[in-house]
């Protein structure tokens, strides 16, 4: 089950070396609570993909600390050798086009990351139904990606994030191509999947009309971040 | 596990099928020119089971008569036939030339056979329609491939004959198709010249102190009589009594008779081995060169798709699918791309090429599972530039920035 949060210390990145060098994250610090779904926001170059992709095992930070789930991950160097099972277990990601594998039908797409787990095609298959239920696209199961409207596929693509049940979501923008009423309603249900599965989710947004929703927002700039209480408001 | 590759294909099936008729048809080509190389072989050891010999008594230190000229005098065969363990021997002749049929030519090989009986060596052994030569002189009986009917008139040189009989497969190394006719006509027709030339060569003759001696009466006539006259074959035919050694009989002939003779086992290699050896050198090239060219269509093919997946490549990645997956993905999309070119291929080279070739095509299933395994191993070997290109993906890709 998913429990224990976000922890991060003093993460740091430097890309480059010497004169070039660009420190794109200077010891930053950042927690998320188990159920919690707190704002990153900052302008381009900031560094919020950076982050992003450090907390995603995709590129390796220069210096700190990374807990998720209760497991130190990264302490000056990584302490777990499969970075690629790590992402499939304990991280989902949500992005701000959905990018479903075209090919493959929506029960698929869900259920594909529960079978290179491991875990048998019956329950896998189940895991995508209960979430599909929850999340209002139990009907178009069958569907291919290209049948589904925008929102629903963003939808579908949380279903993913959240299918192998696991304690961290990053969400890169995960509203930017929707209109208002949608936006809330992705923010809606990543709240109350997390708040459900006991997951600590992220959301990187410019979307002004969901920075109101986060009760916490980390800004982010020059690498360095800050937080700030939100208003928290979700109608 | 879902099948990724299938679940590709599936979703794609129209650029897949499409491309699998283009490369098929590739495929085709290529199992039709490994057809052209068997149907060569098969053409000369037809050539050599339907002469019906188990010895080929030729020139001395020549590869005739298939391989070089032969030539030998036509009374040979009287001493072979008494030597011990001979049962049959029959004089041949062959000769590949135009046979006219109407306004038409037809290219044939014109073979002289002996008067004898069926089973004389070098007689066709079976017939489809019509009877074999009888008379001496002025019957034929042509493979059906000549297109000549029976009771149809052909001409061969100045003198007309009757096709009498047909025969099937009965064709030389080169695919011509055999028109069996008397030895004596075969004979006159590989030695005759035109009016002009024989009587040029009469006056030259006639010309020559050396042959119109006065005081010598009848010399210049036997010089002319001799002229005219063709005592030569190409080969002897031997036939075997059972129980004996061929390699035996042909070292007594050529011990005794100063001959070269050839067995079967010999035979087959001067026929495949140095006859058809250029063409199936040129054959592999192409089969080389059309294999080249159908890789190359597989890797291009195979990672143009991968290109155009790199995104959902970058997706996969980044949620855990391991290397491995997606090298499997690459590669049985690859293998099923090959397998829909094999399968139109096959078709194409059994149903559209083969009948439509003018050479004997001999489709082999041997030589189609060989081929099926030559393009899973092209297939896979193609697939590598492409699976090295999705292997570069970075998972961050997907994330974006």
């Amino acid at each position: 089950m998913a429990g224990k949060g976000i922890l991060i210390e003093g993460l740091s990145k430097r890309y480059g070396s010497g004169d070039t060098a660009v420190d794109a994250l200077k010891k930053v610090d950042m927690q998320v609570a188990p159920g919690e779904v707190v704002g990153l926001i900052g302008p381009s170059g900031s560094g919020k993909t950076t982050l992003l992709k450090a907390l995603g095992a995709v590129i390796e930070p220069t210096s700190g600390r990374m807990t998720l789930g209760g497991e130190v991950i990264y302490d000056g160097g990584w302490l777990i050798k499969d970075l690629r099972a790590l992402r499939r277990d304990k991280i989902g990601f949500v992005f701000q086009a959905p990018y479903l594998i075209p090919f493959l039908n929506v029960t698929d797409n869900v259920a594909l990351l529960p079978m290179l787990a491991g875990i048998p095609n019956a329950e896998a298959r189940q895991r995508a139904a209960e979430l599909f239920q929850a999340l209002d696209v139990a009907h178009r199961a069958k569907a291919m990606p290209s049948q589904l409207s925008g929102g629903e596929q963003q939808r579908v693509a949380i279903a993913r994030g959240l299918v192998n049940r696991p304690p961290v979501i990053l969400a890169d923008e995960p509203t930017a191509p929707l209109d208002s009423e949608r936006a809330l309603a992705v923010i809606r249900i990543l709240n109350d999947m997390a708040r459900k599965l006991e997951t600590a989710v992220i959301v990187v947004t410019h979307d002004e009309k969901i920075i109101p929703t986060f009760k916490r927002i980390y800004h982010i700039r020059d690498g360095v971040t800050y937080e700030e209480a939100g208003e928290g408001v979700l109608a | 596990m879902i099948s990724l590759a299938g679940r590709d294909i599936m979703h794609s099936w129209g650029k897949f099928v499409f491309t699998g008729m283009g490369l098929g048809l590739l495929i085709g080509v290529t199992l039709s020119m490994a057809g052209i190389y068997r149907g060569m072989v098969d053409d000369a050891k037809v050539l050599l089971d339907n002469s019906g010999a188990d010895l080929w008594v030729v020139q001395r230190n020549t590869l005739g008569p298939y391989a070089e000229s032969s030539s030998i005098y036509d009374d040979a065969w009287r001493g072979i036939r008494g030597m011990p363990g001979v049962a049959r021997v029959a004089n041949i002749t062959y000769l590949t030339m135009q046979v006219r049929r109407g306004e038409r030519d037809v290219r044939a090989m014109v073979t002289g056979i002996m008067p004898g009986r069926p089973g004389t060596p070098g007689w066709p052994p079976y017939l489809v329609a019509g009877r074999q030569i009888t008379r001496g002189h002025y019957e034929a009986v042509a493979d059906i491939a000549s297109g000549f009917k029976l009771g149809e008139r052909i001409r061969v040189r100045r003198n007309h004959y009757t096709v009498v009989g047909l025969t099937r497969r009965m064709v030389s190394s080169n695919g011509d198709p055999m028109v069996f006719i008397p030895l004596k006509d075969a004979q006159e027709a590989q030695f005759l010249k035109d009016n002009d030339a024989i009587r040029q060569q009469r006056r030259r003759t006639a010309e020559n102190p050396a042959f119109n001696r006065p005081g010598v009466p009848g010399l210049l006539e036997a010089v002319i009589a001799s002229q005219s006259t063709n005592p030569y074959v190409n080969a002897v035919l031997v036939q075997i009594e059972p129980g004996h050694r061929p390699e035996r009989i042909a070292e007594s002939i050529r011990r005794w008779k100063r001959l070269t003779v050839y067995t079967r086992e010999q035979m087959e290699e001067i026929l495949v081995g140095k006859l058809i050896a250029t063409s199936a050198r040129q054959i592999g090239m192409f089969l080389v060169i059309l294999s080249i060219v159908s890789a190359a269509i597989v890797a291009f093919i195979i990672y143009t798709l991968t290109l155009g997946k790199i995104r959902e490549i970058a997706v996969l990645k980044l949620i855990g699918t391991r290397n491995r997956t997606i090298a499997a993905m690459i590669t049985q999309q690859a293998i099923a791309l090959g397998a829909i070119g094999f399968v139109v291929g096959k078709i194409s080279a059994t149903l559209l090429m083969a009948p439509i070739f003018p050479k004997y095509v001999l489709l082999e299933p041997m030589d189609s599972v060989k081929g099926f395994a030559a393009v899973v191993v092209i297939c896979v070997l193609s697939s590598i530039i492409a699976i090295r290109a999705a292997l570069k993906v970075d998972p961050a890709e997907a994330i974006g920035g």
